[in-house]
């Protein structure tokens, strides 16, 4: 479980994020959802500390990840996996040494060992035949799913996803983020995503936090989303045609 | 003025204590050195034979037509050229040569990593992203480029030999005289005490670029040029003090 309280965080004077606190449970499928500048991502680099916040705190598991310094946040690292908008990928290296990488850095396993779990990672995200590939010869879909396949070699506790269906095609974001949820319950992950995709929050909101102008704006689950009356919510949610159509279908 | 260069100086020196944490796996360090030492060595090899051979040439010849005085023998060109290449056109030259070369490569390849999410990866692995990126980079460098800066001054008395022998402005038995008359061997260590104070510096201030780009494409591109202008002048300022401390 990730606990957020009172954080706040501004950039060259201007407040980005204004006392936010919310609680992410594990073995669910946390949603950050929001307009393009409410925040969204400020907040998810606040929590895995990409940003130091200005005020508040972060816990993971009652940790408390603000007040501790590069070597205290190493171990809780070590238990994050993160998914980034582009993939992230490392360039220079092939798909099998993408995801070998972190068990290189941290594991003492033995080079089959490594391989056998990169091999396992790979299957689990559906890729196969593309150990050998570089990321720039591979599609937009399989640098995500390489992507999570590197954010789940280490078992982690915590799984970040910063909209990890931008750029794709419907069919291939509804692949992704089904794996994202089975992941998250097959290993009790305690995920959070960034998304602005409806259809996400319709296949995979189990929680979902609505940032609003860098304050948080409405919390619960996509039942209550559907059902609420909360006017920035409805506006931001049921703006398309398709949106709209789900809402009056119930 | 004075505010950008006090912040800049204290980034950079915020950025070099993150080389000062113990690397996470020495393997994994020691396997980045090995890959960089090809990269910035051999890459270097074809540019630097290149410049070094034609430098040579030209300092001989240039040395020639100023040394038309009959008290002056014909050998001196020989010195001149030699001592030119050693203390000098080989170690500083070159290395400013390096730095438009693999110091505009470092910074873009480290600031395209930095706009593309890389870094904010290896920091969210819990990897310390400056030692990892910078330190093989840096022992690389400091390994390499003083054999590459030794080949430089071989080819450049080489390029210089031909040029005088071909040209007939200096015959080729008088050029290799004055090639071995009064060596001073000092010189050979002190250009590569310069060779490693400026290793050190292109790979630093330009990872330093590199590291520190904001936003995207054209700025990867505006880091790989501050990064080539800063390690050269500052190459220029430390020769001058290692000039001014070690042979004066």
């Amino acid at each position: 479980m990730i606990e957020v309280k009172n954080i706040s965080k501004g950039f060259k004077g201007k407040l980005v994020l204004d006392n936010i606190s919310c609680v992410f449970e594990k073995g669910k499928t946390n949603l950050i959802i929001g307009a393009s500048g409410s925040g969204k991502t400020v907040l998810m680099k606040c929590v895995v500390g990409l940003f130091e916040v200005d005020k508040g705190a972060v816990y993971f598991d009652g940790r408390n990840f603000s007040e501790m310094d590069f070597k205290e946040r190493k171990p809780i690292r070590q238990e994050i996996g993160m998914v980034f908008q582009g993939g992230a990928l490392f360039d220079s290296l092939s798909v099998e040494k993408n995801v070998m990488f972190p068990l290189n850095m941290f594991t003492t396993q033995t080079y089959k060992e490594k391989l056998d779990r990169v091999n396992f990672c790979l299957q689990r995200v559906n890729l196969v035949n593309v150990n050998k590939l570089y990321p720039s010869e591979i599609s937009g879909g399989m640098k995500k799913r390489v992507a999570i396949a590197r954010a789940i070699a280490m078992n982690p506790q915590y799984l970040f996803c910063d909209e990890p269906n931008s750029g794709l095609d419907p069919q291939t974001s509804i692949v992704i983020d089904n794996l994202i949820k089975e992941l998250t319950e097959e290993y009790n992950m305690t995920t959070i995503i960034n998304t602005h995709d409806m259809n996400s929050v319709i296949e995979m909101g189990d929680h979902i936090v609505f940032i609003y102008k860098g304050k948080k704006f409405w919390e619960g689950s996509y039942e209550e989303l559907r059902d609420t009356d909360n006017k920035e919510v409805n506006d931001f949610v049921f703006a398309t045609k398709i949106m709209k159509a789900v809402k009056a279908n119930g | 003025m004075f505010k950008v260069l006090w912040f800049e100086v204290g980034r950079y020196w915020i950025f070099m204590k993150g080389l000062l944490i113990k690397p996470e796996k020495l393997v994994v360090y020691y396997r980045q050195v090995m890959l960089e030492l090809v990269s910035i060595g051999i890459g270097a090899m074809g540019i630097v034979a290149i410049t070094s051979i034609f430098m040579g040439a030209i300092i001989t010849i240039q040395s020639a037509y100023n040394l038309v005085n009959p008290l002056v023998p014909l050998y001196a060109v020989g010195i001149v050229a030699r001592d030119s290449i050693i203390l000098e056109f080989s170690p500083t030259i070159i290395l400013l040569v390096l730095a438009g070369k693999v110091g505009s490569s470092i910074a873009s390849e480290i600031g395209t990593m930095r706009v593309t999410e890389q870094i904010d990866a290896l920091e969210i692995m819990g990897i310390n992203s400056s030692g990892y990126l910078t330190l093989p980079k840096i022992v690389a460098a400091i390994i390499v480029l003083p054999f590459v800066v030794l080949l430089s001054m071989f080819m450049g008395i080489v390029g210089g030999w031909a040029a005088g022998a071909l040209s007939g402005v200096v015959p080729s038995a008088d050029f290799i005289k004055g090639v071995q008359d009064q060596f001073v061997p000092f010189n050979i260590t002190f250009a590569m005490i310069k060779t490693v104070v400026f290793a050190f510096i292109v790979t630093s201030v330009s990872s330093y670029h590199g590291y520190y780009t904001e936003g995207g494409a054209l700025e990867v591109g505006q880091s790989s040029t501050k990064a080539v202008v800063y390690s050269s002048v500052v190459i220029l300022i430390f020769d001058y003090i290692l000039t001014q401390l070690i042979l004066v």
